[in-house]
């Protein structure tokens, strides 16, 4: 038995050491970042692998934060040669990247609505981003100075809103999607008081802070990460409102209806011209310097950026991705192909 | 018994044997057996509610509809040149020809919105199918055949009937005129449903209609082949060490609290050890089995180290001292004896330790484990990902489809659980020893 149990130990042991070497070439590309962004890499990957001689990509969802600290820490091909990410680099992370001897070469690939939805059964809401400030912030100002949200049904912030109780979904501070929510939607709406727009003038951190609270009374709901449970509690709640990304109202067009927000409805022309107000840019970020060291970057940054994938009617829009204007996107492919460095 | 104390009186107390307080103490065993009878009718209710709700989401999963079109393997589109070499082979536009055939088909549709749509009725799946085709035999060039094509996600719920044809048009993600062009296929014999073989033979992929199990079924075995390997014999030997030689002293009471508390570790914490010292340190690649099972093997030993110390433990003394008085060395007994009295209880503790590792995903994030991997894995360093990682990827995509998709996959990692206890109870039955 002990024999036996050695020889399984040798056998561990000597596996140990072959996967030490297998670390030290590698021949698939890596990808990492946020799970937004996820959906359309994925779809990449896998066109990339099934139409090219090269392995498919690996593609980890790690959010857009955590992917760019893998992606900064360093050039080898023990780092991942590119990152997604829901919202622009940080000049901070630029930094990291900087010192660590990384090249970036930053790709917009296109936008990503954030909606706020109920079930078709529910009644139908039109917002302002006032509105969704005065419904979702922890503190709002009245009569020139801050109070905790007294605000308890719709029809409390405008008679022309439903006589029903606040109950919205929403993802938790990990999100990328509360990020782009929080900056987009709630400090559009705090920027429409007077005392509030002063104060992010003079002092920017605490603008933010009033900006970027949301309530805890009951009224805002932390759902989780995951967007398809929302909408399944949509479904059970027809008094609830949700917050996700556009593609799963798109999917659930039958179950959920997306509110209008400053009179825009949100659909995929809307987001699509800019004209909706909570759409945020997604991007990705390539290490200049593992072009050419691990095969098929430049295939892959190649089968990206071609109209099959991200055009008007490519997969990608199959998938949920709102395009970029078409001038846009051929002169951010040419400045992808030609791996021009990102300068901040 | 009570009235015989307050009393106080008689000399020698004798049992009160009188009807009613029999009766009370039927009475209280009946209810006592009702309340457990009830418990366990709950718990089984729970778990019956739980793999029904899951088995009913699942059905769709395990059916797939096939769109049947004359495929004309025209020549010059696949192979100008003649020279049928494999990379032109590879390379050709054969969703080209699902394009050209489908056009056929329905030769009065020329808005490019609806064409759009009516390429979009076959799987992005289908060109590879035909490549295949092509590359098995590249005798059907030139030739016109009837190739059964998978039908898109979309075209596919509705096949099933899991998209309703009375909702009104713009909530349905099936439009009137693809309604009508699937009814002239049904009509014409050229729409089937199948059993959906590719989900238990693909891996991943981003199209609910291609998306298989079986790339996370085998990252799962090769981890917890790993995890197995690792944590087996070391966690048996420590448990051999500090159950039959291992001196009573401060050390190992130290040791043995510690083997207690790391049973209790969160696992994302094990996570976070294998970035540090696997990846970091030892430059292991990332989201490869081999990193995974040591990761869960380190989240699996101090269970194994309890199960085999208290299955050590239960072997008699008896036997030991009988090996001895025969002449046999400590390691004697131990091998020839003990272990093999205690292997049973040994095996059950292990496989509930695997049972486990394989419901993990939380330390699996840290190493790379959670990730879209397409290529079904062939080794213990390739990139793979394991059965809870896919389910929670399943879980997160927006389409529709994959929901089904995910409740089959619960399903199938249950049944895995269901294997791997039955397993624990066979070797049980098989090793078990009675003294």
């Amino acid at each position: 038995m002990i024999r036996k149990t050695l020889s399984i130990a040798a056998i561990a042991a000597l596996a140990t050491v072959a996967g030490q070497s297998a670390a030290e070439a590698r021949d698939q590309i890596r990808i990492v970042g946020s799970s937004t962004v996820f959906p359309f890499s994925t779809a990449v990957a896998e066109q990339f692998g099934k139409s090219t001689d090269f392995k498919t990509p690996v593609v980890e969802s790690t959010g857009s934060g955590g992917g760019m600290k893998l992606f900064c820490s360093g050039v080898g091909v023990e780092h991942p040669d590119i990152t997604n990410a829901s919202r622009r680099i940080k000049s901070s992370e630029f930094e990291t990247c900087a010192k660590n001897g990384v090249t970036i070469v930053e790709v917009k690939i296109g936008f990503d609505g954030i909606v706020l939805a109920n079930a078709k059964g529910g009644p139908d809401i039109a917002l302002t981003k006032q509105q969704v400030f005065q419904a979702l912030a922890k503190e709002v100002p009245m009569d020139g100075k801050m109070v905790p949200n007294p605000y308890k049904k719709w029809s409390d912030i405008d008679s022309s809103l439903p006589d029903t109780k606040i109950e919205v979904l929403g993802p938790p501070p990990t999100s990328g999607t509360r990020d782009a929510f929080v900056e987009l939607a709630m400090e559009g709406g705090a920027k429409t008081y007077d005392d509030l727009k002063a104060l992010r003038k003079s002092d920017k951190k605490a603008f933010k802070a009033v900006a970027h609270s949301m309530r805890e009374d009951g009224h805002f709901i932390e759902a989780g990460e995951n967007d398809n449970l929302i909408v399944q509690k949509l479904e059970a709640n027809p008094n609830a409102v949700g917050i996700f990304g556009f593609s799963f109202l798109d999917q659930n067009a039958d179950k959920i209806k997306g509110a209008n927000v400053g009179g825009v409805e949100p659909t995929f022309e809307n987001i699509a011209g800019g004209d909706y107000g909570i759409s945020r840019s997604l991007y990705f970020y390539v290490k200049k310097e593992h072009v050419g060291v691990v095969p098929g970057i430049s295939d892959f940054v190649g089968e990206f950026t071609s109209d099959k994938a991200w055009g008007d009617e490519g997969y990608l829009v199959d998938k949920g991705l709102i395009p970029l204007p078409t001038n846009d996107r051929s002169a951010i492919r040419q400045s992808a192909l030609g791996l021009q460095p990102l300068t901040m | 018994m009570t009235e015989a104390v307050a009393d106080a009186a008689p000399a020698i107390r004798r049992p009160d044997l009188s009807e009613a307080r029999l009766s009370r103490r039927y009475a209280a065993e009946r209810r006592f057996r009702l309340w457990g009878q009830l418990a366990i009718l709950a718990a089984v209710a729970m778990l019956g509610l739980l793999v029904f709700s899951i088995a009913v989401k699942a059905i769709p999963a395990f059916t797939q509809s096939y769109i049947a079109l004359d495929i004309v393997f025209d020549g010059d589109k696949i192979d100008p040149a003649g020279t049928r070499e494999r990379n032109t082979l590879r390379r050709a536009d054969y969703d080209g020809l699902i394009k050209d055939a489908l056009k056929a088909q329905f030769p009065d549709v020329s808005d490019r919105r609806e064409r759009r749509a009516l390429y979009g009725m076959i799987s992005s799946g289908g060109g590879l199918q035909l490549a295949d085709m092509v590359l098995e035999d590249n005798t059907v060039i030139g030739s016109s055949q009837r190739v059964w094509l998978t039908a898109s996600d979309d075209i596919d719920s509705f096949i099933k009937g899991l998209i309703p044809r009375d909702v009104p048009e713009d909530e349905r993600r099936v439009k009137d005129i693809e309604i009508g062009w699937v009814d002239t296929l049904e009509a014409s014999g050229a729409v089937e449903t199948r059993f959906n073989t590719p989900f238990f033979t693909s891996g991943d992929s981003r199209e609910p209609e291609l998306a298989g199990i079986w790339g996370a079924a085998v990252g799962s075995f090769f981890t917890l082949l790993v995890t197995l390997l690792i944590s087996f014999p070391i966690g048996v030997l420590s448990a051999a060490y500090l159950e039959e030689f291992a001196p009573k002293n401060k050390l190992t009471d130290l040791i043995e609290v510690n083997i207690n508390n790391l049973a209790a570790v969160p696992s994302i914490v094990f996570g976070l050890l294998g970035l540090a010292v696997f990846l970091n340190f030892f430059g292991l690649p990332r989201s490869a089995p081999l990193v995974g099972g040591m990761v869960l093997a380190l989240m699996t030993l101090p269970t194994i180290i309890i199960a085999s110390r208290a299955a050590l433990k239960a072997v008699p003394p008896s036997i030991r001292e009988a090996a001895l008085g025969m002449g046999a060395s400590k390691v004697q007994v131990l091998t020839h004896h003990v272990l093999p009295l205690a292997m049973p209880g040994i095996l059950t503790g292990t496989i509930i330790g695997m049972a486990q590792a394989l419901g993990e995903t939380a330390p699996l994030l840290m190493i790379g484990m959670v990730a879209f991997i397409v290529d079904i894995p062939g080794g213990i360093t390739d990139p793979a990902t394991v059965l809870p990682v896919q389910i929670y990827i399943w879980a997160d995509s927006p389409e529709r489809a994959f929901v089904a998709k995910t409740s089959a996959a619960i399903l199938v990692l249950l049944a895995f659980l269901v294997l791997m206890n039955a397993l624990a109870v066979v070797m049980r039955k098989r090793f078990e020893r009675r003294w």
